[in-house]
């Protein structure tokens, strides 16, 4: 076909005229050639493609190798929709994917942390976001730097809930609920904005009292260990002397009722006794009471220290007598 | 043939041409453009995204955003209605309403971007100046704080949150109103506004770090005086306890005792008492039994021959 053309122009030199209609089919078929090179793109597994033809959104296309016109007609925007995105507010890790995970500079860092409570004090809170891109033609045409408006987004949420607080909620006892609050209040300002994205969670990451009031926090927490340090003592005082003392009291009531025991059981012993000895003594009355009376006498009397027997007629001994030992000498 | 082929050539070089001088034009999603043909604006705003047509080399095309902007204020400081000095950063969220009206107005973004400063700046100053510091704090006007017992208990308005009349989203609000009125001339469409950070400036900050300092002194006293107290009231108990316990076994014993000792008399009394020879056999044994007691080795005897035994012998000797 060439050489054909080539012969109808008899006037041109031949060799010009071959080498004229071989550059246009080059150049052709270079184009050819690049555009089914420029026609085949990849989306991995996790994205999803968002054809434009000449500028205007043409349709969406999942994973795996796909077709497009070529010379800029047709235009892909790779999206990952799968990818777990997150965000970090006051802090950084280090291997982010997105630009948007952190503030590079410390002192936007310092900045997003630090907040005022509903108190009136001062707390820096540190926290993460976790989204999305739900959305990728939102994500793509409604907002201009979406992920940076969430970060904005992020920020006016935390204060707003922080600023409903006090100091004590924020850093203990109403983290969770700071968390869940700010989720909620971020998802409908995230769906306001058409961003084409879901916040999945917010996490509080470090939350603290300001550095130069951290030592007045440290000295609560040790008042609160004095406290019961104190109570510990005083418990341990209560301890040591109370049980003893019921025991104590235990054996004392206990003696009592030995004491009980013996008295009784005596009481019978001896009622017993007086009782026998009186069925004698009931028997020969005199006998008995002059045998008991010489009983005594005889066990008693020897017994006794110095023995003086006088007469009827004698009326005065009392000054014979040498009484007391230390006159004795 | 020939003539097809001529006909090929010539076409690939006027679309080369057309796509050379501009006759074609590309708008995609995030824009809307403006033809202008000497610097005026021919025809309306093209918003539709896709390929379009204008005259070459005379006419221009203007680009401009149909996507939501960001407007992110410079931190500034400014003083609240209780004249504590705040540093206030805010965003606003705004759109291009109008294209022609912005183009004419405005003719790019960096102009928009600096009559946004300005105003959304002023308004900003205006209402924060209205208004006392909590009240751009805090928005919930009804929230009570979740209290840990120390804190609640304590005076002096630890734990507790500032009341407020307006709160932040209001004043957001305020200013919103404000600012998009004088925005809307402007073919600006202003979304919204809000406070991204406050925060004290320096010396209002010193002054919150003592005063949170001093509270916290105060609720560390408040668990020392807890513990002393805590500490006081089981040594009392301590106290009572043993009392109670010792008081108790004496109040048993005593009565253990007393009633054995009653139910041994009652045992004696019962059997001295049965018969009137009983009783006295009884005073005449208890007399010997207290002879018995009574006389030891350091007493000393002194007897008469007209005492009982003598008499006991002498009845004998009778005999």
């Amino acid at each position: 076909m060439a050489q054909n053309y080539d012969f109808e122009f008899p006037d041109g030199p031949g060799k010009i005229n071959i080498s004229a209609s071989t550059i246009v089919l080059a150049v052709v078929g270079i184009l050819i050639l690049f555009g089914l090179f420029t026609s085949f793109y990849t989306v991995q597994a996790e994205s999803q493609g968002i054809v434009l033809r000449f500028g205007k959104y043409y349709n969406t296309v999942g994973s795996g190798l796909q077709f497009k016109l070529p010379f800029g007609i047709d235009q892909v925007l790779i999206v990952p929709v799968e990818r777990q995105l997150k965000q970090e507010f006051g802090f950084y890790t280090s291997g982010g994917t997105n630009v948007s995970q952190y503030s590079v500079s410390t002192a936007e860092r310092n900045a997003e942390r630090s907040m005022v409570t509903g108190d009136l004090n001062a707390a820096s809170v540190e926290w993460v976001i976790q989204y999305r891109i739900t959305d990728p033609k939102q994500f793509l045409f409604e907002v201009r730097s979406p992920e940076f408006t969430l970060r904005d987004i992020a920020e006016s949420v935390m204060r707003a809930v922080v600023g409903d607080r006090t100091v004590d909620e924020v850093i203990t006892i109403g983290r969770q609920e700071i968390e869940g609050e700010a989720l909620i209040k971020m998802q409908e300002l995230v769906q306001k904005y058409q961003l084409g994205l879901s916040i999945n969670q917010v996490q509080l990451k470090d939350v603290n009292p300001p550095q130069p009031v951290q030592p007045s926090f440290n000295e609560v927490n040790q008042a609160q260990q004095q406290k019961e340090q104190m109570i510990n003592v005083a418990n341990g005082e209560y301890n040591k002397v109370v049980p003893r003392a019921r025991g104590e009291a235990e054996q004392k009531i206990q003696e009592a009722e030995g004491y009980a025991l013996k008295r009784v059981n005596e009481a019978e012993g001896d009622v017993a006794n007086f009782v026998a000895v009186l069925e004698e003594y009931k028997k020969a009355k005199d006998v008995t009471k002059q045998r008991l009376y010489l009983e005594t006498m005889q066990e008693v009397i020897p017994n006794m220290g110095e023995k003086i027997i006088i007469d009827e007629g004698a009326s005065q001994i009392l000054p014979l007598l040498n009484l007391g030992k230390g006159a004795k000498e | 043939m020939k003539a097809a082929i001529i006909g090929a050539i010539v076409l690939i070089v006027l679309i080369v041409l057309s796509a050379v001088t501009g006759v074609f034009y590309v708008v995609d999603e995030t824009k809307q453009a403006i033809v202008t043909q000497f610097k005026n604006p021919v025809g309306d705003p093209i918003t539709e995204a896709g390929l379009h047509f204008k005259l070459p080399i005379i006419q221009e095309v203007n680009y401009i955003e149909k996507r939501i902007l960001e407007w992110d204020g410079q931190p500034n400081e400014m003083p609240t209605k209780d004249k504590t000095y705040i540093i206030v950063d805010t965003f606003a969220r705004w759109k291009i309403k109008d294209a022609m009206q912005y183009y004419l107005r405005l003719k790019d973004e960096r102009s928009a971007q600096s009559r946004l400063n300005d105003i959304l700046g002023s308004e900003t100053r205006n209402a924060i100046a209205k208004h006392e510091l909590i009240e751009v704090i805090r928005s919930d006007k009804d929230r009570k704080p979740a209290q840990e017992a120390i804190i609640a208990d304590s005076l002096g308005g630890i734990g507790t949150l500032y009341p407020i009349k307006v709160g932040r989203d209001r004043i957001e609000e305020q200013i919103y109103e404000k600012a998009s009125t004088k925005l809307e001339e402007f073919g600006i469409d202003l979304l919204d506004i809000r406070f991204k950070r406050i925060n004290y400036n320096q010396t209002v900050q010193q002054r919150i770090f003592d005063r949170m300092i001093s509270e916290r002194q105060q609720i560390a006293e408040r668990f020392r005086s807890e513990g002393a107290g805590e500490a006081a009231k089981i040594k009392g108990k301590k106290e009572r306890d043993l009392q109670e316990i010792q008081s108790e076994a004496y109040r048993k014993v005593q009565t253990i005792e007393g009633e054995a000792d009653a139910k041994a008399s009652e045992i004696y009394a019962k059997a001295y008492n049965q018969s009137s020879q009983a009783a006295e056999f009884y005073e005449f044994t208890k007399s010997l039994e207290t002879f018995k007691e009574m006389l030891k080795e350091d007493t000393t005897l002194i007897m008469t021959t007209d005492s009982d035994i003598y008499k006991f012998l002498q009845n004998i000797e009778g005999n």
